[in-house]
């Protein structure tokens, strides 16, 4: 089966600095990746390329295609991306707001086809959010709302999940809740690309890590593998160690 | 839902224009009789100004309903941002140098000037506030324009006139000049209607919007372009009335909610009942000379957008 994603040497230039440096990366069908760096590292500016946002150089592929000569509908069809800090600018409802995953597909939120509200429904509970669905966005707490940002991208449906930092500000239950719905994605064939600074949680989640220093990549492969105590601090710059904890990991720094 | 409060809305406008045609300064037993006074007074005076009212308070509410979901502002409208004031500069302009027809078609292509030139340095504006002071900016320089043509005219003294006229007002028009604004209102309307799906996406920002599908140039180019018709019509026929953009998809989403898409139409019924209401309150106030519309609407709205502004601040800026 064909990469949902692939990047080959990809770099971006932000105001003359490399953001990103010659960076490859690889997303198939049934994987979790993860991103892992310090803030500043290149994280959200790969997702960017991904989508076609930035300007790069070297080569990107969506399913195949360039990400830049598709429309932004046939680019939505082929990855759900949850940008960092999400934002619900009006206060709509939180069925409404995860009705607008269903944008490629069609359909506006007051008028969704049988299959729209399917994908809808869905989403909203696989996110844990039946309860909340009629709840206005500016009456439900950060974690909600960060839930349902992430139920906007499941209804979306596309084979590929693009989500920058999706875990920041949840509590560790609502963390691994996110990694639950995330495995359950790739084990329905999809593939998952993630950004984070939970180290222990990406040790968990994904297949794979990548880790990003000043726009180059520093380590890949089998999150055990990849992530050593040279690499840590070499990303870090802090003394660090990945450990197994039964079935989980801890990551610690000093 | 929406569709029932449109429906009130368009009941209320329709009241509204009953009324207008029937109270006035001169009572009328039956506004419907038959003789040749009241003809004149219901057909040819009250009827045209009113109906001229409701569209050009419609043009402005639908153009504030489509800007402020563009520029994710509730803050946004014609008035506020400079777009009525360059239509009233492009009118002023074409009066002032002797073409007079071609007013209304100037006062379009400034109002497009003033909202492609607002859109693009509005469009990352962080919070309402910001985006309300590049709009300033721009009605500054409309205003220092409008003066500038005045200055530099062939026949100032004949322009006195002219300036009376951009402070806004419904007074006087004829079936006409409703035909013109409303001829403005549809095109602008069709154009809105295309990027009804786009301002919705826009409730998820900018970069998350582009991410669900949504073609955000082609959204943002029918907006402006739609909000310049409607507010270019609005302003060649009725001179600058402010704020009706503002206060009329902020009443609204009181019982519509807060879906940009869905606020559109239910905006422009209110901004066209509202502004019927308010002109026939300015025929029915016992002033010796008519308070003009748009210095009503500025009196009435200037405290209402200031009000809407400090609750926003009070809740952290970010709308």
């Amino acid at each position: 089966m064909s990469a949902l994603l692939e990047l080959h040497s990809v770099s971006v230039t932000l105001r003359n600095v490399a953001a990103l440096d010659g960076v490859s990366l690889c997303v198939s069908p049934g994987e979790i990746v993860a991103l892992l760096g310090p803030n500043g590292a290149g994280k959200t500016t790969l997702m960017r390329a991904a989508t076609g946002a930035v300007r790069h150089e070297g080569r990107v592929a969506l399913s195949g295609a360039d990400p830049r000569m598709l429309s932004a509908r046939q680019r939505a069809l082929r990855v759900a991306y949850l940008p960092q800090r999400p934002q619900s600018i009006w206060p709509v409802s939180v069925e409404s707001l995860v009705a607008l995953g269903r944008y490629a597909h069609g359909a506006a939120p007051d008028r969704l086809s049988p299959r729209d509200q399917a994908a809808v429904d869905a989403a909203i509970e696989a996110c844990s959010l039946t309860a909340l669905r009629t709840r206005r966005m500016d009456e439900v707490s950060g974690g909600e709302k960060a839930r349902a940002h992430l139920a906007r991208a499941l209804a979306q449906q596309a084979p590929l999940l693009m989500l920058d930092e999706p875990t920041a500000g949840l509590d560790p239950a609502q963390a691994l809740g996110v990694a639950e719905i995330l495995r359950k994605h790739a084990a329905n064939g999809g593939g998952v690309l993630l950004s984070t600074h939970d180290i222990a949680l990406a040790a968990s989640a994904a297949d794979r890590v990548l880790l990003l220093r000043q726009g180059r990549a520093i380590a890949e492969g089998a999150p055990i593998e990849a992530l050593t105590p040279a690499a840590l601090e070499s990303a870090y710059g802090r003394t660090g160690a990945l450990m197994r904890v039964g079935e989980s990991y801890v990551a610690a720094f000093h | 839902m929406s569709l029932r409060i449109s429906l009130a809305l368009a009941a209320l406008g329709i009241a509204a224009l009953t009324a207008a045609v029937w109270l006035g300064p001169t009572p009328l037993a039956d506004p419907f009789a038959n003789d040749e006074a009241t003809r004149t007074i219901v057909w040819d005076i009250r009827f045209p100004r009113a109906l001229t009212a409701w569209i050009v308070g419609a043009a402005l509410g639908l153009s504030g309903a489509a800007l402020q979901g563009l520029l994710r502002n509730p803050l946004a409208d014609s008035g506020v941002l400079g777009l009525s004031g360059f239509a009233a500069l492009g009118a002023v302009v074409a009066f002032a140098f002797g073409v007079a027809l071609l007013a209304s078609l100037a006062a379009l292509a400034f109002a497009l000037i003033a909202a492609f030139a607002v859109t693009t340095l509005g469009w990352s504006a962080r919070g309402p506030a910001s985006l309300a002071l590049i709009g300033v900016g721009i009605s500054s320089l409309a205003g220092g324009l409008i003066a500038l043509a005045l200055n530099l005219a062939p026949n100032p003294g004949a322009l006195a006139d002219l300036v009376n006229w951009t402070l806004g007002s419904v007074e006087a028009r004829s079936l006409n000049d409703a035909l013109l604004a409303g001829a403005f209102l549809l095109a602008g309307g069709a154009l809105i209607f295309f990027a009804a799906r786009g301002l919705q996406a826009l409730t998820l920002g900018e970069e998350a919007a582009a991410a669900i599908g949504a073609d955000l140039p082609r959204t943002r180019l029918l907006v402006v372009l739609g909000a310049a018709a409607c507010a270019g019509g609005a302003t060649a026929v009725a001179g600058v009335i402010g704020f009706v953009g503002v206060a009329a998809p902020h009443l609204v989403r009181a019982f519509a909610g807060h879906d940009p898409a869905r606020l559109l139409l239910p905006s422009a019924l209110a901004g066209g009942a509202i502004l019927v209401l308010a002109d026939m309150a300015v025929r029915l106030l016992p002033t010796d000379t008519e308070l003009k519309l748009g210095v009503a609407a500025a009196l009435i709205g200037g405290p209402v957008f200031a009000l809407i502004a400090a609750r926003l601040a009070s809740r952290g800026g970010d709308a």
